[in-house]
């Protein structure tokens, strides 16, 4: 399985009159078709470490390579780039915009990308969301959904440009129990029938165990 | 549909209430901005052309800008002696070969040319003596190059072609001295001649300093009346667009040598001041516009702070600054021209209800409207206004959207 995502020894301290390290020297890699989680106690810097995959903080030092190139020397603009093709983001609270319908939600990073046409996009949608179990919820607003629907919706978002890599954070930390497993259940599918590679942050020590490799932060380390 | 449109409209979409409100301001800006600026440039306008109308657009005299230097002086500008009290010869007044300049000038298309000769006469009747300044000039010419025969309340400029002996005089005059139409005065000149004159027309120009001292004759009669045969004191010219006349008049007094004035030297001080008037007029209409751009900023920049989450997501989804900072900018830009587009119409019912004002200002004859200027300029000027401020109103916020880093709202900075 190739690699998709590799740190190399990054480490993040944020400035201020006392500086504090968010993490520690960790180097890891993410291959297709596996599903990680990445446990520890808070304030370990695990959603820290999260962002940095992500390219939405800059590491203090390391650095992070996408499919093999080091994003280090890239600009804002190419960043978040590869954001949009190739990396899809879930968090604890779904943050589906609340203006815009289900399926709207779905498809903006497919107009921002602007590969397909309106239908193409709308067709793309709800094929997403039907897979989900969402097909009759496309033309509802967040506020009109419960929040596993919501946090489903945002699954789905996270998929509409088919990235290669769907990082969450805690993301069925505000779920009941049926829908947390849903939602656990689709993001290990999507790893290992859909070859991607899935990264969970989660305190949830269930959710943790079902993913194939475990990451343990300690003070920003993986211990 | 440009995804920043998209997201834009249905941000002001998803806020009705509030966009509204704001675009009201620019509703409001927009009328009063078009109604005002074109009230002040319509009555610039009407002063201008009063001050065009009522006099040539070019006068030549029969002087010159700078004094003659004295043939010893240039030829021996350095010389060891200075003559002193040196008096220059008597030359007799007038434009030498005003008749060739006058031919020249009529060659030239859109230009219109008239010699005058001006002097003063007594008028006496009735006991009384009064001061007119007598205006010779070729009848045939009076009607192209002055406009006379537009005041003329009682006959008709043609009447002086046919009677080279009329004379045509102010309504204020012939009160003042009780003269009827038709009656012969008798004018003495200060040379001791004395002619007859028969009142042909009188005419009311609406300024009464004008119309009680200047009278219109034949210019023949005039140069035989002060000893001036074959002069010209001054030649007036028109010319088909008055814009020109500054350069026109330039050149030509290169050309003849004789001081040549056109009707915006003459008036330079009255059109600075119009500038300056326009300066004002200009800031205390684009003031309402300010304050309904500050409605724009406040919805957007409310909206920038109530949507920091949401840039945070769109961030994380691809979407550069960029992209965020379009977004806003888009809103300010709609808001702005939903403003403009109510705010013309609005605009013009308000000009169209200050053209039905009519009064009579004091010491006037006639009830007038205000003047209102409806040219596209004026139109264009406030659309340009309206929107340049709607735009610097969203620029701020959609700068500080765009800023956003959305790893501070995700680690809890919201």
């Amino acid at each position: 399985m190739s690699v998709l995502l590799e740190a190399r020894n990054i480490t993040r301290i944020l400035p201020g009159e006392i500086p504090v390290t968010l993490v520690r020297d960790v180097s890891v890699s993410f291959r297709a078709g596996e599903f990680i989680s990445i446990t520890g106690p808070s304030g370990s810097g695990k959603s820290s470490l999260l962002y940095l995959l992500g390219l939405l903080d800059k590491p203090t030092q390391g650095s992070v390579l996408i499919e093999g190139r080091d994003t280090a020397a890239m600009d804002e603009e190419e960043l978040a780039n590869l954001r949009l093709e190739r990396l899809g983001f879930v968090f604890q609270f779904h943050f589906l915009l609340p203006e815009f319908t289900a399926l709207e939600n779905v498809t903006l990073p497919m107009r921002r990308l602007g590969k397909l046409s309106e239908k193409e996009r709308r067709a793309r949608g709800e094929k997403i969301m039907s897979e989900l179990g969402l097909g009759d919820q496309l033309n509802k607003l967040p506020k009109q959904m419960s929040g596993g629907q919501c946090q489903r919706v945002a699954v789905a978002r996270a998929l509409a440009n088919d990235p290669v890599l769907i990082l969450t954070d805690e993301p069925t930390g505000n779920l009941d129990t049926v829908s947390s497993k849903v939602v656990q259940d689709i993001l290990k599918n999507l790893a290992h029938q859909q070859n991607r590679a899935v990264v969970a942050v989660t305190h949830d020590m269930n959710f943790a165990g079902m993913a194939d490799r475990r990451i343990h932060l300690v003070d920003g380390k993986i211990v | 549909m440009n995804i920043a449109v998209f997201i834009a409209l249905k941000h002001l979409l998803s806020r009705k209430r509030q966009s509204v409100v704001s675009v009201m301001g620019i509703v409001i800006g927009v009328a009063f901005f078009l109604a005002i600026s074109s009230l002040m440039q319509g009555s610039q306008k009407d002063f201008i052309k009063q001050l065009i109308d009522s006099a040539p657009h070019i006068t030549v005299s029969d002087d010159f800008r700078a004094a003659k230097r004295q043939p010893v002086s240039a030829a021996y500008p350095h010389g060891l002696i200075d003559l002193r009290s040196v008096k220059p010869l008597t030359e007799t007044r007038g434009i030498r070969g005003y008749k060739k300049i006058l031919e020249d000038l009529k060659s030239m298309p859109g230009v219109l040319a008239s010699a005058v000769l001006t002097g003063q006469a007594l008028l006496s009747f009735a006991g009384k003596d009064v001061n007119v300044t007598l205006n010779g000039m070729i009848p045939e010419d009076l009607r192209d190059i002055t406009t006379i025969e537009d005041d003329m309340i009682r006959g008709s400029v043609d009447d002086l072609i046919a009677d080279r002996n009329g004379i045509l005089l102010g309504q204020s005059l012939m009160d003042k001295l009780s003269l009827s139409f038709g009656d012969n005065i008798t004018l003495a000149a200060s040379t001791g001649q004395v002619r007859v004159f028969r009142i042909i027309g009188t005419f009311r120009t609406g300024r009464s300093e004008y119309d009680e001292v200047q009278a219109f004759v034949d210019i023949k009669r005039v140069q035989s009346m002060l000893d001036r045969t074959n002069r010209a004191n001054s030649i007036i010219i028109k010319l088909d667009n008055p814009d020109d006349a500054f350069y026109f008049s330039r050149d030509l007094e290169a050309r003849i040598g004789y001081k040549s004035v056109s009707w915006q030297e003459a008036s330079e001080d009255l059109l600075n001041t119009l500038v300056i008037r326009n300066i004002i007029m200009y800031s205390v209409v684009s003031a309402v516009l300010i304050v309904a751009a500050f409605g724009i900023y406040n919805i957007i920049s409310t909206v920038v702070m109530e949507k920091h989450r949401d840039i945070s997501i769109m961030k994380s989804m691809g979407f550069t600054a960029s992209d965020v900072k379009q977004i806003f900018l888009i809103q300010g830009i709609v808001l702005g021209i939903a403003g403009l587009f109510a705010g013309l119409p609005l605009g013009c019912a308000l000009m169209y209800a200050l053209m039905q004002v009519r009064f009579k200002p004091p010491g006037a004859t006639e009830v007038i409207n205000m003047p209102l200027d409806w040219s596209v300029p004026q139109f264009l000027i406030a659309s340009a206004f309206a929107l340049t401020a709607a735009i610097l109103a969203a620029w701020l916020p959609a700068r500080k959207a765009a800023q956003v880093l959305p790893v501070d709202i995700l680690r809890g900075g919201m």
